[in-house]
């Protein structure tokens, strides 16, 4: 055939609409015409697409096998936690007497609703360690701005306004200094020691009256946990500040340790990432902020209690809070899957999370470690970071070469070029929910691949071969940019 | 679990048995999984966790039912509650298409190459968010409409750098709220201005405008955007996306940020969230804009492509200097508003919007004949509208709620016995005389 | 090849003087191919006065971001508009085509804060 399949996959909504045709039914009006405002108010033509039903079924399956997921194969992104999404979880948050809730309803017709929140709070302070709890943010940024700016009002609140300066560690994820610099803190880069530790000399030459707090993974995104952690907390809090954990790397954590019984006085979980709500290419997540009781004051609102005596739960704003993080209570749809999630593992589910991640990211480290640089030679938590920089050097064959190789495997590319401190970065997580026998085809295929980038390098240059695109022209996009359909894209 | 309830829980989500772990300690080289957490203090290793047994999904299934019950759940009840979050009824195509696992459990599409599903769509969706708004430009979606018009402000500030926000008394109180939360600590003050004078001051960055507005009215933002721009500042609007199906967009009035709630377009009320903010702008101002942005492009063949791109402003590059900390968005959210308006296409959302309007105002036609009740204002608008009752309108709902209606919003906070009242195309008329009928009653 | 006529600062920007006792500066080969391919950049309007080492604009690739500081304090004359639609010319040719911008009034007793070809050439063999 001479057609370009390609074309026609490709083809947007608008080139494809035709005048007629709907893809809904519509409900008639049942109630007497109404008088329409004059019609200096009113648009006179909306540009929207004309497909059938059928149509846009065949499109939006079609376009969706474009798309690699985690129901397909093994997707050991670094620092993001691509575990199985158990399907449970979606039939739960489904479920009209859920998902139909208005969210200004009376907060008698909304008990089932509240008591879910109210347990999941009591369930994330416990698994944490900490005192108190708010499920309003809606990811894992917006629970760190959270954080930040309860580190703000509390400094403030304390007659500090010279607190102004946060320490994050070099290895940090970017949203840690974009949440700090949005709550208008000034932000000092620590930098890693030889070891892969927050470096605790440099901390300690940085920390003074004006420090706010710090903040910092554990796991580091090194996927290392920084054995000076008790030290690092008891640095920051005798220097006043406050100590904040990003807790995107809590899988390797669950059961294991508390993040609260360590020193840390706030932190954030990523329900979409430790707690399995479906990444859904970008979102939704849930960012819950969790901290010591001392700040519960500030915490966004609203939070639920419950009062025990009446057997009643309602909605409440802290004597001093932040503020609200969005309209309304947070993602809910989130935190149902969230705490379906908890509540089908219970105690001696969530325990076995963290020692099977942590088994599966040191059973890779060991038998990579001979083809790879490991930048740090020691026991990884649940995730592992190699370097091929020696095959930049060797065949000029980078990390991206290889992970896009990986693709042609049938693997997902692990997280690449971060943290930003490791050369030829590949930051590989491969999740409690993979079997041994996934994890050694991984293995294997990493070997070949490093046998291929020797023999047959171009092989790497030009993977991968069998996706819907090639490689694509990143320039391009960003010089001259292209950002919605108009009719002369035709 | 079984029978003879062995003590060991086996999770139906980790493949690897006890044998398999074996086997891999023992290639890692070392004797129990202990000797790998070796690096948490020794005292804290291993503390009780006091959660319950684990439940099975037989079990799940029955304490959810529970707590359902304990609900009471709009659909079951005619419901008139709005004031940012909307039911409509959701074609099946919409939660069909959406939650195939190739969208919902797929990561951001930093990789193209095997991400073109999610980046494709939210192309179109940025196309389609353009053509309701007729603006020029739109970003892959925000949190919800209150934090994009958070960030639309921030976003003006960057571009004018000047540092005071001005935003008209009709704002709905919550999204004034976000804002303070999102700016309070940024060098950024807010000043709220009555709609009928407007002065604005020097040093605004931003004129914020909701329309219709939180009472319902729609207002005329010609003249809004016209003072804004006397005064160089930006205007920046918040419309209800599916009032866009009958009323003028944003464009046409010369908006230089419009943001909306998308939830009303396909997605669930879902008790507040998750929802989808629609974010579009004027194109000079696309450097500064927040959010993903999806571009088109070509492979190295030549074929058609899409991409993340304009990456420079976001946070993984640019840190404490980029436009948002935003990461994890809503992809999947934007993606049921993509299906929705595709689905109920040029034809369809300006019905559903006519439906809105006409069950409105056939409403406030008849509840302003009932005695005692009175509309706040004659102004034009869509399908919402204040209503001032004969007494409290929290007692008010008491009432009806016993006759299984939801009613509407209590604002008397705002204005003396004032309720927002809310009308879909899932209030049939039956339910409308119902409300009136037992509105009637109350005296 | 660092050109030999040029002067160059230890942010790898570049400096030629022109005849009129102004200098068109630009960034080195060094930066673009560190930088990858050149989408944007960000200037100060035609008229502003610059500051020796000052951070005066951005420029941008794909995937990083990197800040411009300009050699040698002045009064910007002319940018290249050329680059405005074709960013790629400081890839292409950043020595000549893709100059960045011209300034006047220069001082030249700020030369001597500059290298000449060979330090910058030893400079980023380091």
């Amino acid at each position: 055939m001479n057609i370009e399949i390609n074309n026609i996959d490709r083809k947007l909504l608008m080139d494809r609409s035709s005048p007629g045709r709907i893809g809904a039914t519509l409900p008639p009006l049942d109630v007497p015409k109404q008088k329409l405002p004059p019609n200096n108010y009113l648009r006179d033509n909306i540009d929207l697409p004309e497909l059938s039903e059928s149509e846009l079924v065949r499109y939006f399956s079609k376009l969706s096998q474009f798309n690699f997921s985690i129901d397909h194969n093994f997707y050991p992104l670094g620092s993001c936690t691509m575990k199985y999404n158990p399907k449970i979880n979606d039939e739960i948050a489904s479920m009209k007497g859920l998902s139909n809730l208005h969210p200004l309803q009376d907060e008698s017709t909304i008990q089932g609703a509240l008591k879910l929140m109210f347990e999941l709070q009591e369930s994330l302070c416990e698994i944490t360690g900490m005192d108190n709890i708010s499920l309003a943010p809606m990811a894992g940024a917006d629970g760190e701005l959270a954080g930040m700016l309860m580190t703000k009002a509390y400094h403030l609140s304390n007659k500090n306004p010279q607190r102004k300066k946060i320490l994050i560690p070099d290895s940090a994820h970017g949203t840690n200094p974009a949440s700090a610099a949005m709550a208008g803190f000034e932000v000092i880069t620590l930098p890693s020691d030889p070891k892969g530790n927050a470096d605790i000399e440099a901390l300690k030459s940085s920390v003074d009256e004006t420090l706010a707090g710090l903040m910092i993974t554990l796991p580091s995104t090194l996927g290392l946990f920084d054995t000076n952690i008790l030290d690092v907390c008891k640095i920051v809090h005798n220097a006043g500040g406050i100590v904040y954990g990003d807790g995107a790397n809590l899988n390797s954590l669950l059961g294991r340790v508390k993040l609260g019984e360590l020193g840390f006085d706030i932190i954030h979980s990523n329900l979409h990432k430790t707690f399995t709500q479906p990444h859904g290419g970008g979102g939704p997540g849930a960012g819950p902020v969790i901290i010591k009781k001392f700040l519960s004051d500030y915490l966004p609102s609203p939070i639920v209690k419950y009062n025990q005596k009446t057997n009643y739960y309602s909605l409440y704003s802290p004597i001093n809070t932040i503020g609200k993080m969005g309209a309304f209570h947070g993602n809910f749809g989130a935190l149902v899957r969230a705490y379906s999630y908890i509540k089908t593992l219970g105690g001696s589910g969530i325990n076995q999370i963290s020692q099977n991640a942590v088994i599966n990211a040191n059973y890779i480290r060991t038998q990579l470690k001979d083809y790879f640089t490991l930048p740090f030679d020691r026991t990884c938590m649940h995730e592992v970071v190699l370097s091929a920089k020696d095959y930049k050097q060797k065949y000029n064959i980078s990390a991206l070469d290889i992970a896009k190789r990986l693709i042609d495997y049938g693997i997902h590319p692990p997280t690449m070029y971060f943290p930003l401190i490791i050369d030829e970065a590949l930051l590989i997580e491969p999740t409690e929910t993979e079997s041994k026998d996934t994890l050694d085809y991984f293995i294997e295929v990493m070997k070949t691949i490093s046998k291929e980038a020797k023999d047959n390098p171009e092989l790497l240059h030009n993977a991968p071969h069998n996706t819907p695109n090639t490689r694509v022209d990143e320039a391009l996009a960003a010089r001259n940019p292209n950002l919605r359909w108009t009719s002369s894209n035709i | 679990m079984n029978i003879e309830n062995n003590s060991e829980y086996v999770s139906p989500y980790i493949p690897n048995t006890n044998l398999d772990r074996q086997k891999m300690l023992e290639i890692i080289g070392v004797k129990r999984i202990d000797d790998l957490f070796k690096d948490i203090p020794s005292d804290y290793l291993n503390p009780n966790l006091n959660l319950a047994e684990p439940m099975s999904e037989f079990e799940l299934k029955k304490y959810i039912d529970a707590i359902c019950s304990m609900n009471i759940v709009p659909g079951e009840y005619s419901s008139f509650l709005g004031a940012g979050s909307y039911q409509h009824h959701i074609p099946s195509i919409v939660n069909q298409l959406s939650t195939r696992s190739e969208y919902m459990t797929s990561y951001t599409p930093y990789q193209p190459e095997v991400s073109q599903g999610t980046l494709q769509t939210e192309y179109e969706f940025q196309s389609l968010c353009c053509l309701l708004t007729n603006m020029e430009v739109a970003n892959a979606g925000m949190y919800d409409g209150s934090t994009a018009l958070a960030e639309a402000a921030l976003m003006s500030a960057r571009i004018n750098k000047k540092n005071k926000i001005a935003i008209l008394d009709t704002v709905s109180p919550t999204y004034i709220e976000i804002l303070k939360t999102y700016t309070q600590y940024q060098g950024i003050s807010i000043y709220i201005v009555n709609e009928n004078e407007i002065n604005l001051e020097e040093d605004t960055t931003c004129l914020i405008v909701q329309n219709p507005n939180f009472y319902g009215n729609i207002d005329d933002m010609k003249q809004f955007a016209k003072i804004a721009h006397q005064n160089e500042a930006l205007l920046i609007s918040y419309t209800d996306a599916m009032s866009l199906g009958m009323f003028i967009p944003p464009g046409d009035y010369d908006a230089d940020i419009a943001v909306s709630e998308g939830q009303t377009m396909g997605v669930p009320t879902s008790f507040g969230g998750p929802y989808v903010g629609i974010f579009t702008c004027k194109k000079k101002y696309i450097r500064q804009m927040p959010g993903r942005i999806v571009g088109k492009t070509i492979d190295t063949k030549g074929n058609t492509a899409y991409v993340l791109t304009l990456q420079t402003r976001e946070q993984h590059i640019r840190r404490e200097n980029a436009t948002s900390n935003i990461c994890t968005s809503v992809a999947l959210i934007a993606l049921m508003s993509t299906i929705y308006m595709a689905s109920l296409g040029k034809k369809g959302i300006k019905h559903i919007a006519e439906l809105c309007y006409q069950k409105a105002h056939y409403a406030s036609e008849l509840i302003k004949k009932i005695p005692g009740y009175s509309l706040l204002s004659d102004n034009i608008f869509f399908r919402e509208f204040t209503i001032i009752c004969p007494r409290s309108p929290k007692e008010i709902n008491k009432i009806l709620l016993k006759e299984k209606i939801i009613g509407g919003l209590d604002i008397s906070n705002k204005i003396k016995n004032g309720m927002l009242l809310s009308f879909t195309e899932v209030n049939s008329k039956e339910d409308i005389d119902n409300l009136i009928k037992t509105l009637s009653k109350i005296k | 090849m660092n050109p030999k006529d040029l002067k160059y600062s230890k942010d790898h920007e570049w400096i030629k003087l022109q005849s009129d006792n102004s200098a068109l500066i630009g960034i080195t080969e060094f930066a673009t191919d560190s930088l990858g391919d050149v989408v944007f950049i960000e200037l100060p309007d035609v008229g502003s006065k610059i500051k020796q080492f000052e951070k005066i604009g951005e420029i941008e690739s794909v995937k990083a971001v990197s800040d411009i500081y300009t050699p040698i304090s002045g009064e910007i004359i002319e940018q290249n508009t050329e680059l405005i639609d074709n960013p790629e010319l400081i890839n292409n040719s950043p020595f000549e085509d893709g100059w960045m911008f011209k300034v006047k009034n220069i001082d030249s007793n700020e030369l001597t804060n500059l290298m000449d070809a060979d330090e910058y050439d030893k400079l980023i063999e380091d």
